[in-house]
């Protein structure tokens, strides 16, 4: 099977600061794949450019074999329907029910009809552990609740391919577990991940592949055990060490 | 006979430049002195209604809402026209400049007022903890930062009552927009008389916004 | 001559009232419309629409009303368009409503987190649906309090009309008072009706404005 996601020399640079410097990586269906580094790596703005809410300068990413092409609107309303995001901050929608917030983006981009979509709500819902909360508000919800109702959003539209940033550094201590509980899920049910963390143990458990970004660039690369027991570069083993102490 | 927007003729009107000049003058003139008072009005007509006896708060409170909800152009009229009667005789450019202040005060006492009840009360606490008296805390401790954080919207309000001013021409106040009719009553460039006009009332006021966004922290709220 | 009662001049001047409402509401709905226009196209992504968005809001913000008045009264006839003082008005007043409830509105789109615009791209909505089912909605429940406190300088500003000449309470308070010879009376009652029409408005706001920010807490 091809790959997923491919990105081949992606540079991207903010003004004058180089984001991205020339970026490679493959992605194989229903791999996980967690990446790590330090604050201003570009780990977000990798993630945005996959989703293609961020241009990139040169490169090129094929979503199952197709190019991002900002200048389609067509055919940026299609990458997006096999690319889903979890945003660190939620991002619910205020003024809709959590039900509403699951069955918006079906209805409207993929016509589901509202039987159907419901349907597909509820069940989304009983897979996060929420199956009660459908006509709750979001800001009735604790931020671990919210977070999962962002993940049955993002699931409803049936992406390709996860995308999630820091999705539990918003969360309580406390809260944390029962994300990162239905991510583990949808792992162990084939979903292909893409995701930045910082809950190294975690990543150390689900993830096939571990990738360390520095200054731009995929630094290193491979399976968690590999990368953990024996970090070639220094800017690992030094990050590495940095999250023990 | 149709004239063409091709036949605007604004040389005509430029050549009377001294009369705008002098227009020009009159409405900063006019301004500066209504800011001036209507922010001293506005100041003292927050203390009192956040200070004040019940019965200044009531009056105080009266005024705001009078003068908020009534047109200025009425409130010229009737200090101009209405208060004769009552054996207030006023000339156009100090009926201009009473209604200006007046009205820029009841604006201003209510955004001077937000400002205040913003302000955290704990720093009203240490300061009467150092032995201030209550006017001094007003002045120097609270009335400061307040002013800081409402001075946009005071300006935008400032700005408000210059373009406001233009009202004050209809009791023959020579200020721009009086200069503008002169003129266009003279040659009959009405179109362009008022083109001039209204761009340089947009200058000022870009000029005005710029020059009090200076002025503020330097001289009213010290940074 | 014949003397006026109290009852009369406030006949009179409630019969001109019915203008200044008229002209409020035809300026208040005409700007709503012309508004919400400006905004969309300020909220598109082409750069061109959102800078002449901007430039026309500044400078119907930076001129005052009545030279705008004169402006639409003068220019009009200038094209060759019969100008009745009624249109001038309705048209000035529409343009200097729509410019101040853009950049209000604007405001308010503003203030919704640029998170809600995301999420809602990445699920794979149009602009249009972006804008329909998530931001407006939001953007909606900020903007009423001071869109309905802006109806209070729509009706204000219609008392500018006339001096082109448009008869509402303001001028029929003119042509009173040289009949009566009574400017303190009716000019007192000119202010009153006026303050009859905007206190309730601007209390209204104020109203929505703080179960808006309980309902924020
Ligand atoms: N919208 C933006 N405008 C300007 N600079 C940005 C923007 N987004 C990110 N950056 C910069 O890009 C760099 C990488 O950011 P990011 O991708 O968020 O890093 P990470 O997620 O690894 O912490 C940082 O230096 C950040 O300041
Ligand atoms: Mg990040």
């Amino acid at each position: 099977m091809p790959p997923i996601v491919e990105i081949a020399g992606l540079y991207k640079s903010f003004g004058e600061t180089q984001v991205l410097r020339g970026v490679d990586l493959n992605v194989e269906p229903g791999e996980v794949i967690a990446i790590i580094g330090r604050s201003g790596s570009g780990k977000s703005t990798l993630l945005r450019c996959i989703n293609g809410l961020e241009r990139f300068d040169s490169g090129a990413i094929l979503i199952k074999n197709k190019q991002i092409d900002h200048d389609s609107a067509a055919a940026m309303r299609e990458l997006r329907q096999q690319v889903g995001m979890i945003f660190q901050s939620f991002n619910l929608f205020p003024h809709l029910n959590v039900g509403r917030n699951i069955m918006l983006a079906p209805k409207l981009v993929k016509k589901r009809a509202a039987q159907q979509g419901e349907e597909q709500a509820r069940a989304l819902l009983a897979r996060v552990g929420l199956e009660e909360k459908f006509d709750a508000m979001p800001d009735r919800l604790s931020g671990g609740q919210q977070q999962r109702v962002a993940i049955a959003r993002a699931l409803a539209m049936e992406p390709a391919v996860l995308l999630c940033d820091e999705i539990t550094s918003a969360l309580d201590p406390e809260l944390v577990g029962e994300v990162l509980r239905v991510v583990e899920s949808l792992a162990r049910d084939g979903m292909t991940l893409m995701m930045v963390t910082h809950e190294i143990g975690f990543a150390r458990k689900i993830a096939d592949r571990l990738i360390f970004m520095h200054q731009g660039k995929v630094h290193e690369m491979g399976p968690p055990e590999e990368l953990f027991a024996n970090p070639r570069t220094p800017e690992l083993r030094q990050f590495l060490s940095s999250l023990h102490s | 006979m149709i004239r063409t927007v091709v036949n605007l003729d604004f040389g005509t009107i430029l050549v009377d430049w001294r009369m705008l000049a002098k227009g020009v003058a009159w409405t900063l003139g006019l301004t500066a002195v209504s800011a001036t008072g209507g922010l001293a009005l506005g100041v003292g007509c927050a203390w009192a209604r956040i200070h004040g006896p019940a019965w200044l708060k009531a009056v105080t409170g009266a005024y705001v809402e009078l003068f908020r909800n009534t047109p200025f152009i009425v409130q010229l009229f009737f200090i101009f026209f209405g208060l004769p009667a009552a054996g207030f005789r006023l000339s156009p450019e100090a009926a201009s400049i009473l209604a200006m202040v007046i009205n820029l005060g009841a604006y201003a006492t209510e955004i001077i007022r937000a400002g205040i009840e913003a302000t955290p009360r704990g720093q009203v606490e240490a300061a009467l903890s150092l032995a201030l008296s209550r006017m001094q805390i007003f002045f120097h401790v609270v009335l400061p930062p307040a002013l800081r954080k409402i001075w946009p919207a005071l300006v935008s309000q400032i700005i408000i009552v210059m373009l406001g001013s233009s009202v004050c021409g209809q009791i023959s106040t020579e200020e721009l927009s009086f200069a503008a009719n002169l003129i266009q009553s003279r040659n009959f460039r009405a179109f362009e008389a008022f083109i001039v006009a209204a761009l340089i009332y947009l200058a000022l006021s870009i000029g005005l916004r710029r020059l009090l966004n200076w002025l503020g922290p330097r001289f009213l709220f010290g940074d | 001559m014949v003397e006026f009662t109290l009852w009369d001049i406030l006949r009179n001047l409630l019969l001109a009232a019915r203008w200044t409402v008229g002209l409020s509401l035809v300026a208040f709905i005409g700007g709503g419309l012309v508004g919400f226009a400006l905004l969309i196209a300020r909220l598109t992504p082409s750069r061109g629409a959102r800078r002449l968005v901007s430039f026309y809001v500044q400078l119907f913000q930076g001129t005052p009303l009545l030279i705008q008045l004169f402006l639409a009264y003068f220019g009009l006839a200038l094209f060759g368009i019969q100008t009745s003082a009624w249109t001038a008005a309705a048209l000035a007043l529409t343009a200097y409503t729509s410019a101040f409830l853009s950049e209000i509105w604007f405001g308010c789109v503003a203030s919704v987190p640029r998170g809600q615009w995301e999420a809602a791209r990445s699920l794979a909505l149009t602009f249009g649906e972006q804008l329909r089912h998530v931001i407006l909605p939001q953007a909606l429940n900020i903007a009423i309090p001071p869109t309905v406190g802006f109806l209070v300088q729509v009706i204000k500003g219609t008392a500018l009309a006339s001096v082109i000449g448009f008869v509402e309470l303001t001028k029929a308070g003119g042509m009173i008072t040289n009949a009566t010879f009574r400017p303190f009376t009716v000019y007192a009652a000119v202010a009153l009706i006026y303050f009859a029409l905007c206190y309730p408005i601007s209390l209204t706001a104020r109203a929505l404005e703080r179960t808006l920010h309980a309902a924020h807490r």
